[in-house]
């Protein structure tokens, strides 16, 4: 196995490791309460997987500053991977607070989307990238050739949605708007102040940003 | 009536009407749900409904919300240790006779400990159920001899950044020691207690040690912990959570299922333990359930405008 092979299967792990985690700790719940979740199963995972997916997709817009940082492909190789993994665990948030918080009652999933902003935008950005997720195969990618790529600049979009709604439902303390933002603001950065001095040379070799 | 009392009667002994009510539901509870074998002679009940259950002590000391030790759930029960509690003091000042600074230890002399089961309602919509002990808030408070412009009372936490971690956080946002205040007829309504054990132990550092307001019909920020400050006042004391948020928290903080948080609704809650596969969701009552008892104490007031 070469060590890109081996690398790719210690990342898989890795990106599995929240979904691993809250598994064993769903059981250690069942065999005794408020040992791992503090009984309040709900709002713990749904915490938990929010903030992974957060974490994954922003590990996801490092993938291009690293490989420029260091020339080597395999960021982008892992970046798709790691994108979809947020997505996922960002698909079990949504699905864990239908289940705890709204109760599976869609009057009150409408009335949240219509009336709490912090919802309304949580839901937009889950929307975008699950269109993210869907076009993400390579039959996509061929279909919609330099369009692929115009449209997953919509990532930018879902995770500045996705660190508004985190810091809009927070109860208080900005640490983690603080700690997200920045990270978010330092990503972009980087790529406005690259395209600012070195514009990315036209052709065949300009690579998805 | 309804304090079962031991062998030996304690002094402060005139049942409140508004618990007396009480009865017929209470023995429904002491049959169904929590078993008369585990229930100390003398229990104060007032409030529960039928299919209420002590929420296991795991959870009751281990998820807790205590800012000072930091902002998630797990932080009290991992750093609240570093808090001392003993020896523990009181500054009491303002609108009463008798004020200063005491020992703990003196004011509680004398008062009766009592045994009380409350139904604990988070505005967060979790919920648990306590076995609280403690003194009823008035048997307290009549100690300083309030006088007739005392219309309120204001309760202050401990601030002591060295042992709270969270008071020393760079974006905690708040502005310490953390101030909660009741009317005075609030504070001296028989349900109103000021807990010093919770399953028959001193109370755990993390749920407000060594002593805290236990007020059952509001929401669970308004039972300030780890006390030190008692302010008799004539104006409306300012309270933590109001003046970080105004919109979202009020003065009165009554639980009620019809007055939503502007980010969630308030009609149900979680019923703690809520697990994957039994979230716990019930509705949320008006006054958490203390509606009979406590309603009259807000006759006439808008409790949409006052919430």
């Amino acid at each position: 196995m070469t060590f890109n092979r081996l690398f790719w299967w210690v990342w898989l792990l890795l990106l599995l490791s929240p979904a691993l985690w809250a598994i064993y700790a769903i059981y250690s719940e069942a065999m005794s309460p408020g040992s791992m979740l503090g009984g309040d199963a709900g709002e713990t995972l749904v915490h938990h997987f929010g903030d992974w997916g957060m974490r994954f997709l922003l590990v996801a817009l490092l993938a291009s500053p690293l490989r420029r940082l260091t020339g080597s492909a395999l960021p982008l190789r892992l970046r798709r991977m790691t994108g979809l993994a947020a997505f996922s665990l960002l698909s079990v948030h949504v699905l864990l607070y239908l289940w705890f918080m709204a109760g599976l009652s869609w009057a009150t999933v409408v009335k949240d989307i219509v009336d709490r902003a912090y919802i309304t935008v949580g839901f937009a950005a889950w929307l975008v990238l699950l269109l993210l997720a869907v076009t993400s195969t390579r039959g996509w990618q061929r279909r919609l050739r330099r369009r692929w790529q115009q449209l997953h600049r919509l990532v930018y979009l879902a995770a500045l949605l996705g660190i508004v709604h985190l810091v809009w439902a927070t109860k208080l303390g900005l640490a983690e708007a603080v700690f997200y933002g920045g990270a978010f603001l330092v990503l972009m950065g980087e790529r406005v102040l690259r395209s600012a001095f070195k514009p990315a040379p036209e052709g065949k070799r300009s690579m998805p940003v | 009536m309804r304090y079962r009392r031991n062998s030996t009667p304690t002094g402060s002994e005139i049942t409140p009407e508004s618990i007396v009510l009480n009865r017929r539901r209470v023995v429904g509870v002491l049959g169904l749900g929590l078993g008369m074998a585990t229930m100390p002679a003398g229990t104060v009940l007032a409030g529960l409904q039928a299919d209420d259950t002590p929420t296991p002590e795991a959870i009751v000391t281990g998820y807790n919300n205590f800012y000072e030790f930091g902002t998630g759930k797990f932080d009290p029960a991992e750093y609240a240790h570093e808090m001392t509690v003993r020896p523990w003091t009181v500054e009491v000042s303002g609108e009463a006779a008798r004020t200063g600074t005491f020992a703990l230890d003196d004011l509680l002399k004398g008062l009766a400990v009592e045994e009380r089961i409350y139904r604990f309602r988070c505005v967060e919509a979790w919920s648990m159920v306590v076995p609280w002990q403690g003194v009823a808030l008035k048997a307290v408070l009549e100690q300083f001899r309030p006088n007739g412009n005392a219309k309120f009372v204001a309760f202050t936490t401990l601030e002591r950044p060295k042992e709270m971690r969270g008071q020393r956080a760079l974006f905690s946002g708040i502005d310490w020691p953390y101030v909660e205040g009741l009317r005075m007829d609030e504070a001296y309504h028989p349900l109103a207690f000021m807990a010093t054990g919770l399953y028959g132990k001193p109370l755990p550092n993390q749920n407000g040690a060594p002593w805290r307001l236990v007020v059952p019909w509001k929401y669970g920020f308004k039972s300030a912990k780890s006390i030190v400050r008692i302010h008799f006042t004539n104006r409306q004391p300012r309270n933590t959570w109001n003046t970080l948020q105004a919109s979202e928290y009020g003065f009165y903080a009554n639980v009620n299922p019809s007055v939503d948080h502007p980010r969630w609704s308030q009609a149900t809650e979680r019923r703690l333990p809520s697990t994957l596969l039994n979230p716990n969701r019930r509705p949320t009552l008006p006054f958490n359930g203390y509606a009979e008892e406590v309603a009259s104490l807000y006759d006439g007031m808008d409790l949409r405008r006052y919430f």
